[in-house]
């Protein structure tokens, strides 16, 4: 199959406006209600399409594995969301925000998505105000803004360190709204476990009812997915526990390229790992970095001292040193490598030496402990939680922890993976990051899909299709749920002697270590040995108790984790396969002199999708990344 | 350190429940809570029984999933915290804790430390939004908020519905809940349209779903994760009444 774009022609400026108002094709208002759309996720993105949806008078069924749409993993979003408002007057603009966006995401992003994507930011701002959203405000009454990794201006709309919270609150309500005028059916507490294609186009799920373990289809002119991303792939994340990419992953076992799974963020600021029980990282939001000093002891031998004894002389703030134009704000990646870089070199702080202290005394010093408060108050108060230390008082340790997925399933400028009539969107989806997300995008990307893209892109698929609607007694819905209940007796009825949190965790080790911040031939290949082996093992020796037919959290799990390893393989494979450094992959092999990352342009400046092959060496096809506008250049922070 | 569980056990909503014991050995007291439990539920497997069911997902704190009484606390001692950030450090040597799952008539338990919560989902569907379609929405600096209003409505809107207001309360009141949603939009003049329309759907739909009375005991505001203050009821209460002045075509209003 042939991987088409479908961007559409013209400048760059005006793609998505003639898009949207020449291109493509309207559904007549009376037709929407004739229409079923199936919304698998119900986070940032998933719930604002399906209550955006609903209002256009599509009938939405909409799906989320938590006991409520409210509890999806956006909520964690602390910093913010960006949008060139350029109410700062600080010289912001769309253009700026894109290129911004491009330079970010390491010259490896779509150009027509990310402009498009700058350009609708204003208008998600528009809308969360109107629903009430309480962004932060100045005394004048208008909205604050502050500024964010990567970037010069201040475009980021923040909601104290929990704006992810308050936006999936309002899209939460959205949907809630449309839920309440019987728009829109949810089904909390239930998952995804298949994506039934009929004559190439996908038009139903199968899922299992997570309290009483019933099987289910759902049948749909269209199905989209908001899943979210992969990164529990590597166990320890910031993610949530239940993050997981079963629907992204079986969506791909059905034929849906998986692109770029290779790319994936670490972010610099997370508190540490403390012992082997840990369970998850938590992030310390980036804009911490507006004010804090990031820095750790030039001799070694300072390490174990009491941070706040060092002298300032002895202190190597090695952000502000190696890049001094963007300091402590330098993107996620370069940050992260450059931390794991002096820990490397045995300058790590605290009880494994896995970690860099992040000061605020300077801050304190200038602006007063209450008004660092009432920035940071909530971040300080979690970190005095978790660590049960004053970072008033004493400089936070922070270590980098796999944060966010910028690889997903294909899509096309609409949206539309290569299987006709399935969507996908924000995290789940591969298309506007790049091999790099700078802060305060993800929450603009998840919003833009599901407000301002699907609601038009959606209809020139269900207007132009003649497949017709399915109905869920057709055979491939019944072979789909045999398949599902089959693979759930196979977990079970394994018999073996190790938990599902056991084999996790060790997928979750094989990963970081060969896969994690630097990667190279020798690990990569090692973990594609590895990982085979373990999943094989995990087959045979796989203990699970209970049954099908109740809540049975670890059956759920294990569902998850199987997918996990075939997903974990080709991450190593695509780490392989791609021979240069950008971005969030970092190639041992392939650095400048002073060790940042070595793109290849020539050979690489491609999407890689893989294309799955039951078992087999999954197949490459390559979508070339054209800049039409934008002149590719080597990134510089410094 | 080494703790004794005493868990609460039910396989579902129709059988009855008890109490059953479990060790805890060589807890790390930086473990958090949930990780005691992740760990006592792997041993427990190992031996072939089932695991103890709780719900989470976050884990830090504002997905609001978590939900475990913990030593007659909802979401155990510490102030302010939530059961997911409860950390091991908070308990003693030694000690027998005790873990239940918030108990109200309108959340019934699902199995063991998970209940349905579904009640909290369906007040807010009753009238717990601004009725604003995508699209067509001013220039967001086009209506200026005053920051104390803007803050004082953040304030309630830091809810995150984990029901532990429901779990603390003697009569299983939902106020606390509803409350804060309903002030976070009665704050803010986004909200003012609807404001007493909302109240009263709110309230009623809380009615139906059987939560209980307030009685002014404030253990909500106690064992609130998120401090939500309780002076949002006495907001609540005055819209309410309010609205229950005024007809069905409910009038616009400039603010408090």
């Amino acid at each position: 199959m042939s991987l088409n774009s479908k961007i559409p022609p013209g400048p760059l400026a005006q793609k998505w406006s003639r898009h949207k108002s020449d291109l493509i094709k309207l559904v007549n208002p009376a037709n929407k209600r004739k229409f079923d759309i199936l919304v698998v996720g119900s986070g940032l993105a998933g719930a604002s399409a399906a209550a955006t949806l609903a209002e256009l008078g599509y009938k939405v069924k909409c799906f989320c594995f938590q006991d409520s749409s409210r509890r999806a993993h956006s909520i964690a979003a602390q910093g913010g969301i960006n949008a060139a408002k350029n109410y700062r007057n600080d010289g912001d603009s769309v253009t700026r925000l894109f290129n911004d966006t491009i330079k970010g995401g390491d010259f490896r992003a779509r150009e027509a998505n990310v402009h498009r994507l700058a350009e609708v930011s204003v208008n998600i701002i528009d809308q969360c105000v109107a629903q009430g959203v309480p962004f932060a405000r100045e005394y004048g009454g208008l909205l604050d803004n502050r500024s964010f990794g990567g970037a010069q201006v201040s475009r980021t709309f923040y909601a104290r360190g929990q704006t992810g919270q308050q936006l999936l609150i309002g899209a939460y309500q959205a949907l809630s709204r449309q839920i309440g005028l019987g728009n829109v059916k949810m089904f909390p507490r239930t998952e995804m476990l298949d994506v039934v294609v009929l004559n190439g186009h996908a038009k139903g799920i199968v899922t299992r009812d997570l309290v009483s373990g019933k099987i289910e289809s759902h049948a749909g002119d269209a199905v989209i997915l908001a899943t979210g991303g992969y990164g529990n792939v590597y166990n320890l994340s910031t993610y949530a526990r239940g993050s997981n990419a079963t629907a992204t992953w079986r969506a791909h076992r059905k034929g849906a390229y998986f692109a770029n799974p290779c790319y994936t963020q670490i972010h610099p600021t997370c508190i540490p790992v403390s012992g082997e029980y840990q369970s998850k990282l938590t992030l310390m939001s980036e804009s911490l970095r507006n004010d804090g000093r990031v820095w750790v002891p030039k001799k070694k031998e300072d390490c174990g001292k009491d941070p706040r004894s060092i002298a300032e002389e002895d202190r190597d703030y090695y952000l502000e040193r190696k890049y001094p134009s963007y300091g402590n704000l330098a993107p996620r990646d370069i940050s992260s490598r450059a931390a794991k870089q002096v820990c490397d070199e045995g300058r790590g702080v605290g009880e494994t030496g896995l970690g860099v202290y992040l000061d605020f005394s300077d801050a304190i010093n200038r602006l007063g402990q209450k008004v660092v408060a009432q920035r940071y108050g909530n971040l300080f108060d979690m970190y005095h939680e978790i660590t049960h230390e004053n970072a008033y008082d004493i400089p936070m340790r922070i270590y980098p922890a796999i944060h966010y997925t910028m690889g997903g399933l294909w899509v096309d400028y609409n949206l539309m993976s290569n299987l006709p009539g399935l969507f996908v969107l924000g995290e789940a989806n591969f298309s506007d990051h790049g091999a790099n997300r700078l802060g305060a995008s993800a929450l603009m990307q998840g919003l833009a899909d599901g407000y301002f893209v699907i609601p038009y892109t959606i209809g020139d698929y269900l207007a132009t299709t003649k497949e017709g609607k399915p109905k869920t007694d057709n055979s491939e819905f019944k072979k789909a749920e045999t398949d599902v209940a089959d693979g759930i007796k196979r977990l079970l009825n394994t018999n073996g002697k190790r938990t599902v949190a056991d084999f996790h965790k060790q997928l979750g080790k094989i990963m970081w270590d060969y896969a994690g911040m630097a990667r190279t031939k020798e690990g990569l290949q090692k973990a594609l040995q590895e990982i085979p082996a373990l999943h094989e093992e995990f087959k045979k020796d796989l203990k699970l108790t209970g049954g099908n037919e109740e809540i049975n959290q670890s059956l759920e799990n294990a569902g998850r984790v199987d997918d996990f390893f075939e997903l974990g393989q080709l991450l190593c494979l695509d780490a392989l396969v791609r021979e240069e450094s950008c971005g969030g992959h970092f190639r041992s092999e392939y650095q400048t002199e002073d060790g940042e990352a070595l793109r290849n342009d020539e050979q690489f400046a491609y999407a890689a999708a893989w294309q799955y092959n039951s078992g087999k060496t999954p197949e490459l096809h390559k979508e070339a990344i054209v800049y039409e506008e934008t002149k590719m250049a080597t990134r510089s922070y410094k | 350190m080494n703790v004794k569980l005493k868990v609460w056990r039910q396989k579902n909503t129709q059988a009855p429940g008890e109490f059953k014991e479990y060790e805890a050995k060589d807890v790390n007291p930086n473990m958090s809570f949930l990780e005691m439990m992740d760990v006592v539920n792997n041993e427990i497997t190992v031996k072939g029984e089932e695991p103890v069911a709780f719900d989470h997902d976050c884990r830090e704190g504002i997905c609001g999933m978590c939900s475990c009484v913990i030593n007659g606390e909802p979401h155990g001692p510490e102030y302010k915290v939530a059961t997911c950030q409860t950390y091991m450090r908070s308990f003693q040597d030694g000690e027998t804790i005790t873990v239940e799952p918030f108990r109200a008539k309108p959340f019934p338990v699902l199995r063991d430390l998970v209940v349905d919560r579904g009640a909290f989902d369906r007040i807010i569907q009753a009238g717990g939004f601004v009725s604003v379609s995508t699209g067509g929405a001013p220039d967001a600096n086009a209506l200026p908020v005053s920051k104390q209003k803007s803050d004082l409505a953040f304030d309630a809107a830091a809810c995150i519905g984990c029901g532990a207001c429901v779990a603390a309360c003697k009569n299983g009141s939902a106020m606390l809940f509803v409350s804060a949603k309903v002030s976070h939009l009665a704050l803010l003049p986004q909200g003012q349209p609807e404001r007493y329309r909302r109240v009263k759907a709110m309230v009623d739909q809380m009615d139906k779903e059987g939560f209980g009375s307030c009685t002014n005991t404030y253990a909500c505001e106690a064992a609130c994760p998120k401090a939500i203050s309780a002076s949002n009821i006495a907001r609540m209460n005055r819209d309410y009444a309010v609205a229950l002045l005024l007809n069905d075509d409910m009038p616009e209003t400039s603010g408090e």
